[in-house]
């Protein structure tokens, strides 16, 4: 049980129909990229939840700190001048 | 008619079984799927040709019996797809050595002047191409992987060399098929066969085993030693009740 | 945030709120661990659980049968995966995992140190065991853990298909020859009580589900699951004219539920030390799978490493 040939993580994204972003489906275990397409291919499409498949190394992630959240997410809270609620427009105005 | 589609029936029915036999077993929970995969989509095939053979012999026969109620003598598939799993390497030379020659068999058979087979054949094709390219990579990482697994390899095609040669002898009823239309010409596709296997086997480092004696007779249902275990096994319940609804 | 409120009231503050707890959040050391213990073990449950009923793939009786048994040992396969996954997330790996496996130390669901022993297991496996199984990931789905709430929601998702199989694969041995019928009783005679020990220990002798209850790890406890199996297979047995056995099974009007007999626990007990009729050429067969497959792993890092270094 030799420590040096454990598969390293990918993460899987799949588009699940044309027209669609890659959405984050879950990770596994591949030698390399070929190998991890490959996998992902037999493990999360097999119920055609896919058209195109993106497998990225997980230690090439670099993610937000949850300490950070305030800092990052809190300061668009109360920009609410880029929604379009913000603004009155007279009643009967159409197409806008 | 009969004997070509119980040929291809029977060359997808006993590798996926054989395939099936790894399901639970396999070198990581992630191969493991992928085979079980390549075990699904050959059953699949399998089914398709049973599913005609039964209408066109129109005898009221379904799948299953032509599956679980001949004997030995009457299957019809190559001595290859019978071989015992052995190792994972000698699974992968199986199959690739399998998978080269399927791959090029099916794109000939899609030309066929029976619809429904070139049908099959077309729909089979994509999922063949998949299994070429699993079987092929696999050769290729075993072979130029470390010393233990190219010597695995190797000695694997060895072993499995001598049942190659079938694949790519007609029978007497390819030769009529051939010739009416609607089966393969292997000779055409023989060349094709050839440059596939030693484009792998050169990228993945290894030797190709010198073409000796090349084993034959599955397709005229003399078999190896292996396939009436198969058969023992596969067709117990049929067997040990008959004219039962599963 | 002007008070200061420990990190664990509010961590227990959000678990209250419904609010899911992510890989990089703060955690208790004994959530995580929890947490570990629980995924790891339903993780191995899968991937052991494939072995009984891959003992039946190569005699599966027709050839609809045999695709519909090794795709669905397949997906227990990739739920194994899915589950090993969210273990992973939580800081340990796959091959760690493994290694308590199958070293002995970990446990896996009892269940499967039982023998199949005809074709009519496949149904009642199907049936039964998949279904006490779903019981409890349905509640799953709701837990606390993000990951694997993620991967419970994928797993029920492709699990519906599994209890419908096996009871096709009964209501067809129900329906045929007295032997069909009979292989059928029987199967159903013996997976009856283990299914029902799956849900655990009665709950006055569960020792970590309060606390598991609280962190919203475990959302129902044991009984109430086990009555709400009991309901539904009682109903459902009656369309295969089947029964069950357990004379003490009735309905409880005014309950509004089953009544149901005593579980032997000594037998429980005894299959989780490891005394169960497979437990031992279950590990076998994971340690030799994995055993076997190693010098391939190490072939394909090897190779996956000269490619990397010729580009």
């Amino acid at each position: 049980m030799a420590n040096h040939s454990e598969f390293p993580l990918w993460e899987v994204f799949i588009r699940s129909h044309g027209g669609l972003n890659h959405k984050h489906v879950g990770s596994l275990h591949a030698a390399d990229a070929q190998m991890a397409l490959e996998h992902a291919r037999d493990v999360y499409t097999r119920r055609m939840e896919g058209v195109s498949i993106w497998v990225v190394p997980s230690t090439a992630i670099t993610a937000s700190d949850p300490a950070d959240t305030d800092p990052f997410f809190e300061p668009a809270r109360d920009k609410i001048y880029r929604h379009p609620t913000f603004y009155d427009i007279p009643e009967g105005l159409k197409h806008m | 008619m009969r004997d070509f589609l119980l040929l291809l029936a029977d060359n997808t029915q006993i590798l996926g079984h054989r395939l099936g036999e790894w399901c639970g077993h396999g070198p990581e929970l992630e191969i493991d799927m992928a085979m079980t995969n390549l075990a699904l989509d050959l059953i699949g095939q399998s089914r398709n040709y049973y599913q005609y053979a039964a209408e066109l012999e129109g005898a009221g026969r379904t799948e299953d019996d032509l599956a679980y109620l001949r004997d030995a003598r009457e299957f019809r598939n190559c001595l290859l797809v019978e071989q015992p799993n052995g190792d994972f390497a000698h699974t992968v030379a199986r199959n690739f050595l399998f998978d080269s020659w399927h791959y090029f068999f099916l794109q000939a058979l899609c030309q066929s002047n029976d619809e429904r087979l070139a049908a099959i054949a077309g729909k089979s094709l994509k999922e063949v191409t998949y299994h070429l390219r699993w079987s092929s990579e696999w050769v290729i990482r075993l072979g130029d992987g470390t010393e233990e697994s190219h010597s695995r390899i190797q000695d694997a095609f060895d072993n499995l060399w001598t049942f190659r040669g079938e694949l790519l002898t007609p029978a007497p009823f390819e030769t009529e098929a051939a010739s009416a239309g609607y089966g393969v010409d292997l000779h055409a596709i023989r060349p094709l066969v050839e440059d596939r296997l030693s484009d792998i086997l050169a990228q993945a480092t290894l030797q190709r085993p010198e073409d000796g004696w090349m084993q034959s007779g599955g397709k005229t249902g003399r078999h190896s030693e292996h396939l009436g275990y198969i058969l023992a096994e596969m067709q117990y319940v049929q067997r040990a009740y008959p004219n039962s609804v599963w | 945030m002007s008070t200061q409120v420990s990190l664990e009231e509010r961590f227990q503050a959000r678990i209250d709120a419904e609010q899911k707890i992510e890989p990089k959040d703060w955690m208790p050391e004994a959530y995580r661990k929890t947490l570990i213990r629980q995924i790891s073990q339903h993780a191995h449950s899968e991937v052991v659980g494939m072995l009984p009923e891959g003992n039946w793939i190569t005699r599966a009786p027709s050839l609809r049968r045999k695709v519909a048994l090794l795709a669905k040992i397949q997906d227990e396969a990739g739920h194994g995966l899915y589950l090993y996954s969210a273990a992973e997330t939580l800081g340990i790996s796959r091959e760690e995992l493994y290694n308590e496996l199958l070293s002995g130390k970990a446990k896996y669901s009892s269940i499967f140190n039982y023998p199949t022993l005809t074709w009519a297991d496949m149904g009642a496996v199907g049936w039964l065991v998949d279904g006490a199984a779903i019981m409890n990931q349905v509640a799953l789905c709701k837990c606390s853990y993000g990951p694997y709430a993620r991967a419970m929601v994928r797993v029920c998702k492709e699990e519906s298909f599994h209890q419908r199989q096996g009871f096709e694969l009964l209501l067809t041995l129900s329906k045929g020859t007295p032997e069909q019928r009979a292989m059928a009783q029987d199967a159903i005679n013996r997976w009856w009580w283990p299914s029902m020990m799956m849900f655990g220990p009665n709950d006055s002798d569960s020792p970590h589900s309060a606390q598991s209850m609280r962190w919203k790890i475990k959302r129902y406890s044991n009984d109430t699951l086990r009555q709400k199996f009991v309901d539904m297979i009682a109903e459902q047995i009656k369309v295969l004219n089947m029964t069950l056995p357990d004379p003490d099974l009735r309905w409880n009007e005014e309950r509004g539920h089953y009544d149901f007999g005593a579980i032997d626990w000594t037998e429980f007990n005894e299959v989780l030390k490891g005394n169960g009729p497979c437990n031992r050429e279950r590990l076998a067969a994971r340690r030799k799978a994995w055993e076997e497959g190693a010098w391939v792993r190490e072939a394909a890092m090897a190779h996956a490493a000269k490619r990397q270094q010729s580009v």
